[in-house]
């Protein structure tokens, strides 16, 4: 049988499929929080997920429309102090993967979300740090998803508001970080992963029907392929009715219609 | 020992003109009527601190209560922009706001470092970012016993903080349950301190014995507003009004419209109106 599925379901399925059971995830909003939740409800079912609200190990039955719903605290195994969320679970060591978006990325997966423009004098302020710099450098890996275009992949940000592999190499080392950094970039188009010496961001798997020269158009800097790509696997009819199902639950739950 | 007092009274008592003063509340118990009061009393040149400026923090910045903003993630969570925010910085409307920018890390290490009276904060983080390029308060500091670099920030010690809890029983003591922020940590940091709660009762009821409660000669001054923390929730009252953030957008983009917004909704009205919206998202007990 033939499946239909959007972009944002494709990368949404890929980045659940990467999560396992025995992780213990530090979750975003939106399509981080999607993908962890679907991992849950599909083949991890035993993955502590944790919001940083300071909820650990929740199971919500509806996306939360922000990191500190009710629904987040009620369904959790425990409620801790945000100061806490920071110093003992995420400093301390304790969570194997986070996932974080971005508005600019680079070729490094080093992260913009402060502004797009001059500091002083920007022409979009964007959010912030918030908990990035420090999820980026204190989980065991990283998960940046994001979608692909010439904007938001780009040559140079405009600020480094979070750290992945700097300018590659063993930049991360040289700094003291001993986390492995960003792991994967999951978009729209593809996966990129990085070069195990330069750390360069390289595709390494292509969603189905898309083209090389796709890729190559929505990017900022001159891509490059890993020897061998694979095609990622079509979602399945379990994974599409699952996120779906979520979905339909979050809208009618934050009375947005059904 | 903590004064139970009407809104107004209270905030008149514990908020100057010029002061710094964190709102706080991480998505729960976020008090918002608190700061319509504020607001209302035509409160100026304040230095408003918070881990997360959302929707209250946009009115006050729209409103031109704030001179400096001392933050680390300023959003509409979940839904995008804070236009009034975004406003005052990118084209200085209704006048220029001064930025403290950290990230969520050295926020919440600097409020424990206030309420535990030490003068800076440590923790690792800020490695290979440029905000200490634009932040002259994020420096390191070497450990004297292994020589690890590590990064520091002055504690925050606000003026006032202001934050919205459950309940207060009649000597003034304060109970919070569900997502905590750093709602303890904040008012333990600050000089003077007023919580809005849901309900004043004869005694705090059925709790963990690790619950939080903060003793009543750490709070100034009480006032009971019903509501007080819609559209953000309140724990086994009521439930966030997530249509409301995402109706924000709207009401938030155009200056006109988020002008007529407030004379309505906050200039002419009083903390009254909080206690229909908690009748509406009430939650069963």
């Amino acid at each position: 049988m033939t499946l239909a599925w959007t972009a944002t379901e494709m990368m949404t399925v890929v980045s659940a499929r990467a999560l396992r059971s025995t992780d213990v995830c530090f979750v975003g909003i939106g399509l981080p929080s999607a993908a962890c939740n679907l991992a849950r409800l599909t083949h991890a079912p035993d993955i502590t997920l944790i919001y940083e609200s300071g909820t650990i190990a929740t199971r919500p039955s509806v996306l939360p429309l922000s990191i500190g719903d009710g629904e987040l605290c009620d369904t959790a195994l425990t409620t801790v102090s945000v100061p806490e969320m920071f110093r003992y679970w995420l400093q301390g060591g304790r969570i194997t993967v986070g996932f974080l978006p971005g508005a600019q990325i680079d070729r490094f997966a080093n992260l913009n979300t402060t502004v797009i423009g001059p500091y002083d004098a920007p022409a979009t302020r964007l959010p912030g740090s918030g908990g990035a710099p420090e999820i980026m450098t204190h989980c065991g890996e990283i998960f940046v998803t994001m979608k692909q275009s010439r904007r938001s992949f780009v040559q140079k940000l405009d600020f480094v508001t979070t750290f992945g592999h700097g300018e590659g190499g063993d930049h991360r080392a040289r700094l003291g970080i001993r986390t492995k950094g960003p792991t994967r970039l999951i978009t729209d188009l593809c996966v990129f992963e990085p070069d195990p010496e330069t750390k360069e961001m390289t595709v390494t798997s292509i969603h189905p029907g898309v083209e090389r020269a796709e890729i190559s158009d929505a990017t900022g800097w001159p891509v490059r392929f890993a020897d061998t790509v694979a095609e990622t696997a079509m979602p399945t009819e379990l994974e599409l009715a699952t996120l779906r199902d979520l979905h339909t639950r979050t809208r009618q739950a934050h009375g947005v219609g059904g | 020992m903590a004064h139970i007092m009407t809104l107004g009274a209270a905030v008149a008592a514990v908020l100057q003109d010029g002061d710094t003063v964190a709102i706080e509340g991480f998505t729960h118990l976020i008090p918002h009527a608190a700061a319509h009061e504020a607001i209302r009393q035509g409160r100026r040149d304040l230095t408003l601190v918070r881990m997360t400026p959302d929707i209250v923090y946009d009115q006050m910045i729209g409103m031109g209560c704030a001179r400096k903003l001392v933050f680390s993630w300023g959003g509409n969570p979940g839904v995008g922009s804070l236009h009034r925010f975004r406003d005052a910085i990118e084209n200085g409307w209704p006048h220029r706001l001064e930025l403290e920018e950290h990230a969520h890390a050295a926020m919440a290490n600097a409020y424990a470092a206030g309420a535990a009276n030490l003068p800076f904060a440590v923790f690792r983080g800020y490695l290979g970012v440029d905000l200490p390029k634009v932040n002259p308060n994020i420096r390191r500091v070497a450990c004297p016993f292994t020589g690890e670099e590590l990064a520091a920030v002055p504690a925050l010690r606000p003026d006032v903080t202001i934050i919205h809890a459950l309940r207060a029983d009649r000597d003034g003591n304060v109970l919070i349950e569900g997502i905590l922020g750093v709602q303890k940590e904040a008012v333990l940091a600050a000089k003077r301190v007023l919580v809005t709660v849901e309900e004043v009762v004869d005694d705090l009821g059925p709790r963990s014995p690790n619950a939080v409660v903060l003793p009543t000669w750490t709070v100034t001054a009480i006032a009971e507003v019903p509501g007080g923390a819609y559209p953000s929730y309140a724990q086994g009252y009521y439930a966030r009004d997530n249509a409301f953030y995402l109706g924000w957008d709207k009401i938030a983009r155009d200056r006109d419209t988020f002008l007529a917004w407030m004379k309505a909704n906050v200039l002419e009205q009083g903390p009254e109106v909080f206690a229909a919206h908690r009748a509406r998202l009430a939650v069963a007990a």
